[in-house]
């Protein structure tokens, strides 16, 4: 039986405050962290661990936190990407509801390993309990002395701004957030320099997902090889997963890194409705490519994924039945990428509002025969000719659906019309 | 206000940083922000106005045109799609009389549909002011509606106006 972690506090009463907190050895890993290692050490450590960044890259964290300059001229920052927006997530946000302490407790000591006094949290303007929980929660840390300066009587200084978003999906890309923090429109920058280097202000800037920065004080509190104990060596840890969709039990799970796509699916969330089937299943919200029910035997980690042609992302795992048109799915997966398109480069502008053209009238029964040669050549035009990862993901997604379920397209072609509604 | 803005710039190092805050200040004061308002903020914080008026036209959270006093912001993104949000937003228009994006003429409700809400294990999901509402279903929404109307009804005028009313 998995004990969790990163979710240990969820059912603790005013799990939010202070208290509740320090009572369950809360801030015991910042004290360690600040008394018996320098910052180098905790880089180290957080690098023995193999922790991958949960935002959705998997990028390694100690490595990127070890880009930093050690000597800069700047301030540097750090910025917790709480910008939560991918299809199918909400991890980030039931954490910063209920336990936001373990939060500040994690960007504090991340602060501390990269020579950071001030940090940005970049939240979505939408998530108003979770903004009003993490503002208690800093307030609280400051009259405790885990904020502020001189935190814990030590030589470390460390303050928390909160920063509301105002609805743009590009914010999750982390230099679109460096542009928005700055009062710009969000739009990815141009790579390099990359954010260890010149970020926010052209400053030294570490970027990490909520659920990264909250593995960390328990890295430092148990050690790397408890971490990696966890799940695969080379994508290991506690792991959020999102539940959403055909489900009899939507909800948030916390398992190994790794678990297989079949158990989470059907033995944790209870499988599809009574009488349906599992037609297929997004694993990583609607940016990862969409597996068929004969791949669910698949292990949810970086690696496993990425070699089943789709990607963990941010783990928000949308299952869908048989009783649901796979032309409609792709119609409104690519809506959103179309509708959350920055603008800034024309592939994924462009590109996007004529798969959307084409997608809606196949959906319709008003589709041409040439459609799909159509959307294929759209996908290549788009696919790795974008700034960011937005129009890749658009295009891989509409790719799997168009390799899996080439039937339904070709039917509504046909037929002039969608047989499930 | 302008205390409230200025206080979000102490924030930053740099003014142009806290646009974005003080168009949600702004925002939550004038229930919308049309053109006057954007000038104030610009003065306020020293900034080009272009500055802010490129940051109010690009997110979806900033309505340069008025809206209801209740905002009824229906996802419509994959798993509520999966859980029939269609059936839902379907169902608003007929009881309010309005299409998506439309204010019924009272001014109580504007009807919209959003992005993913990240709140997904609860869907269907439709937000209201600050508020989430979950595991939504016809019958939900109708006393939700409910519920709402009876509040505007105890509302002050005051409250309405504070609330930001369409057409002021």
């Amino acid at each position: 039986m998995f004990e969790p972690v990163l979710l240990r506090n969820m059912d603790v009463p005013d799990g939010h405050l202070l208290s509740s907190y320090e009572a369950g050895g809360g801030y015991q890993a910042l004290a360690k962290a600040l008394r018996q290692y320098t910052p180098d050490e905790i880089i180290d450590l957080v690098k023995q661990s193999n922790l991958r960044g949960r935002g959705g890259a998997g990028f390694p964290t100690g490595l990127k936190w070890s880009f930093v300059p050690k000597r800069a001229d700047k301030p540097k920052y750090l910025c917790c990407n709480a910008d939560e927006g991918e299809p199918g997530t909400f991890k980030d946000r039931i954490i910063m509801e209920r336990d936001p302490h373990q939060l500040i407790e994690g960007m504090a000591i991340s602060a501390y390993a990269i020579g950071a006094d001030t940090a940005y949290l970049y939240i979505r303007g939408e998530y108003v309990l979770a903004i009003r929980r993490l503002e208690q929660a800093i307030a609280e840390a400051h009259a405790k002395g885990y904020l502020g300066t001189r935190i814990l009587g030590l030589d470390f200084n460390f303050v928390v701004h909160i920063h509301c978003g105002a609805g743009a999906y590009i914010c999750g890309e982390e230099t679109a957030m460096l542009d928005s923090l700055e009062g710009k429109r969000a739009q990815p920058r141009l790579k390099p320099p990359f954010p260890a280097v010149a970020g926010l202000y052209a400053s030294p800037t570490v970027i990490n997902n909520v659920e990264t920065l909250v593995c960390v004080p328990h890295i430092v509190a148990r050690g790397p090889d408890w971490f990696r104990g966890i799940g695969p060596d080379k994508s290991p840890g506690p792991k959020l997963y999102c539940l959403s969709g055909h489900v009899r039990q939507p909800g948030l799970y916390e398992l190994p890194m790794g678990i297989s796509l079949r158990e989470l699916v059907e033995d944790r969330a209870g499988g599809p409705p009574p009488g349906r089937r599992i037609k297929a299943v997004i694993p990583g919200g609607v940016s990862a490519p969409l597996i068929p029910e004969r791949g669910l035997d698949v292990g949810m980690d970086f690696d496993s994924l990425a070699a089943a042609g789709s990607m963990l992302g941010s783990a928000g795992v949308i299952v869908i039945d048989d009783s649901t048109c796979m032309v409609k799915v792709a119609t409104r997966i690519i809506e959103f990428f179309h509708h959350e398109s920055c603008g800034k480069c024309t592939p994924c502008r462009e590109g996007l509002n004529w798969v959307v053209k084409v997608l809606r009238r196949v959906e319709a029964g008003q589709g041409a025969p040439d459609d799909l040669e159509q959307l294929e050549a759209l996908c290549k035009g788009i696919f790795g000719n974008t700034f960011c990862a937005l129009g890749d993901g658009a295009a891989m997604g509409l790719r799997a659906a168009l390799a899996h379920f080439e039937h339904e397209f070709v039917a509504h072609i046909e037929e002039r019309r969608c047989s499930f509604h | 206000m302008r205390e409230q803005i200025e206080a979000a710039a102490a924030r930053y190092p740099d003014q142009r940083s806290a646009i974005m805050p003080a168009l949600l200040i702004a925002q939550k004061e004038h229930g919308h922000l049309p053109g006057p308002v954007l000038e104030e903020v610009a003065d306020i914080l020293g900034v080009e106005r272009v500055w802010v008026y490129e940051l109010a036209t690009f997110y979806t959270l900033f309505h340069t045109e008025p809206v209801g006093l209740f905002h009824l912001q229906l996802c419509d993104n994959l798993s509520c799609m999966l859980r029939r949000s269609e059936d839902l937003l379907r169902h608003l228009e007929t009881v309010l009389g309005i299409e998506k994006g439309g204010t019924t003429p009272d001014g109580l409700f504007t009807l919209s549909t959003v992005e993913c809400l990240g709140a997904c294990e609860m869907a269907p999901v439709m937000q209201v002011g600050d508020d989430y509402h979950g595991d939504l279903d016809i019958a939900r929404i109708d006393a939700l509606v409910d519920r709402l109307r009876a509040a505007a009804g105890q509302a002050t005028g005051a409250e309405l106006a504070a609330a930001g009313p369409p057409g002021e």
